[in-house]
């Protein structure tokens, strides 16, 4: 039976826990209302990037000219695996969810005869996949020290991937990251980047019945815009990443602020009964002591 | 005296939407050498190197933007800028640039040729944009 003073210091403790873990929850909502506008004010952009590149491959397809980065390598012996997650923890179950989608396709690639390479971006995917498959871990990208993610950050990465795949280090890459539906739901998500696929975007009818005319010309402009394209893929990722680990923290901040009030609440009662023993112990004890006079 | 037409016009960065207004005519660094557009432009998809990009809106003002690649889809209804990064010339300052010239060259060392000799149009058109837009 811990003592009064015991239970006294437990209850302190716990509470300042719980002014921690609201502080916590507090900066996530601010940070995910900030993660959520950029991954907004990006969405322009990779909508129109799709838009165009479905239009001029279409253009191009005809012709035959279309880069390796589209088409592929025409084997899918070696797969790359870009796996995004966040850089810090105490976000549930945010960055163990994207390990586990990556891990299961690894297994499923590696029962399937394939090689596997992976590439890390953000620690905490790092620390879980290190665990199993470290020989497969070819490279990892820290951005730790970036506050707010920029398209070059994304753009480095993509510049990585790329300058693997003119190596011919691999033939399909894939990246993983977490798709933000909203502050409750994430969903890890695995998306082909190498070869591009055309995408879901269907084109417009409008769009697509306009003759363009191509300056360069349509190869050139596909081969320059294909890279561009996986960068701004990676951003996207990133950003829904951002948001979604931030949305993952909010939910848990939220439950450990909610369990520490819990615990406080039942360490209180407990506190409060013992105290009460104490004072009619002693009442008993003087009661007993006058009668015994 | 006819008005002259105006149509949409779009410049969005990867990190956001910069610009999207009726405009009534926009002259676009091309690679192949500036192009004006104006309404009912023929079909045109091209790449865009650095460079500065001036929209004249409907309402007769002119902004000026600095781009540093990307292309542009021409439709003669409207026109969207994909620039991999812009800004507008105001908010440009000089050691901003000089760094982006830097991280080109830090680039340049170990760099294929063909590389090679595109980085340093690149930092040769990043200088002359730097001399356009800030003076010395």
């Amino acid at each position: 039976m811990p003592s009064l003073k015991d239970l006294k210091n437990r209850i302190a403790s716990v509470k300042a826990t719980q002014k921690i873990t609201k502080a916590m929850k507090m900066v996530a909502a601010a940070k995910l209302r900030r993660a959520q506008e950029a991954a907004e004010a990006a969405r322009p952009y990779s909508q129109r990037m799709a838009a165009v590149l479905a239009n001029i491959a279409q253009a191009v397809g005809a012709d035959d000219g279309a880069p390796a980065l589209m088409t592929g390598t025409g084997k899918d012996d070696t797969h790359l695996l870009v796996v995004c997650t966040a850089e810090r923890g105490l976000c549930g179950g945010f960055n163990s969810q994207i390990a586990r989608h990556a891990r299961d396709h690894v297994r499923k690639l590696i029962a399937a005869g394939k090689t596997v390479k992976i590439i890390c971006v953000g620690k905490k995917g790092f620390d879980i996949l290190r665990r199993e498959y470290a020989s497969l871990i070819i490279d990892r990208v820290d951005l730790r020290e970036v506050k707010k993610i920029g398209f070059q950050n994304a753009d480095q990465i993509g510049h990585k991937v790329i300058a693997l795949f003119e190596k011919g280090e691999f033939d399909v890459c894939t990246l993983f990251y977490s798709e933000f539906k909203s502050v409750i739901a994430q969903i890890p998500t695995a998306q082909q980047l190498i070869p591009a696929s055309a995408g879901p975007v269907a084109v417009e009818a409008s769009d697509a019945s306009a003759v363009y005319e191509y300056e360069p010309d349509a190869g050139a402009i596909l081969s320059d815009l294909i890279p561009r394209n996986i960068s701004v893929q990676i951003f996207r990722a990133l950003l829904e990443n951002v948001a979604g680990e931030m949305g993952a923290k909010m939910s848990a901040m939220d439950n450990a602020t909610r369990n520490a009030g819990d615990m406080i609440n039942k360490l209180t009662l407990n506190y409060n009964r013992q105290r009460q023993a104490q004072i009619t112990k002693e009442l008993i004890e003087i009661i007993s002591g006058a009668e015994a006079l | 005296m006819v008005m002259a037409n105006s149509f949409s016009f779009e410049l969005v960065s990867p990190e956001r939407l910069l610009l999207s207004e009726q405009v009534t005519e926009v002259v676009i660094p091309a690679t192949e050498g500036e192009m004006t557009v104006m309404a009912n432009h023929a079909p045109t998809m091209t790449t865009v190197k650095p460079g500065v990009v001036t929209v004249k809106t409907a309402d007769g003002k002119t902004e000026r933007f600095a781009v540093f690649g990307g292309f542009a889809d021409i439709l003669p209804t409207g026109c969207t800028l994909l620039a991999e990064s812009a800004v507008h010339v105001d908010e440009l300052d000089r050691t901003a640039l000089d760094k982006r010239i830097e991280a080109v060259r830090a680039e340049l060392d170990g760099a294929g040729d063909e590389k090679k000799t595109r980085a340093e149009q690149f930092i040769a058109e990043l200088t002359k944009l730097g001399e356009v837009v800030i003076p010395a």
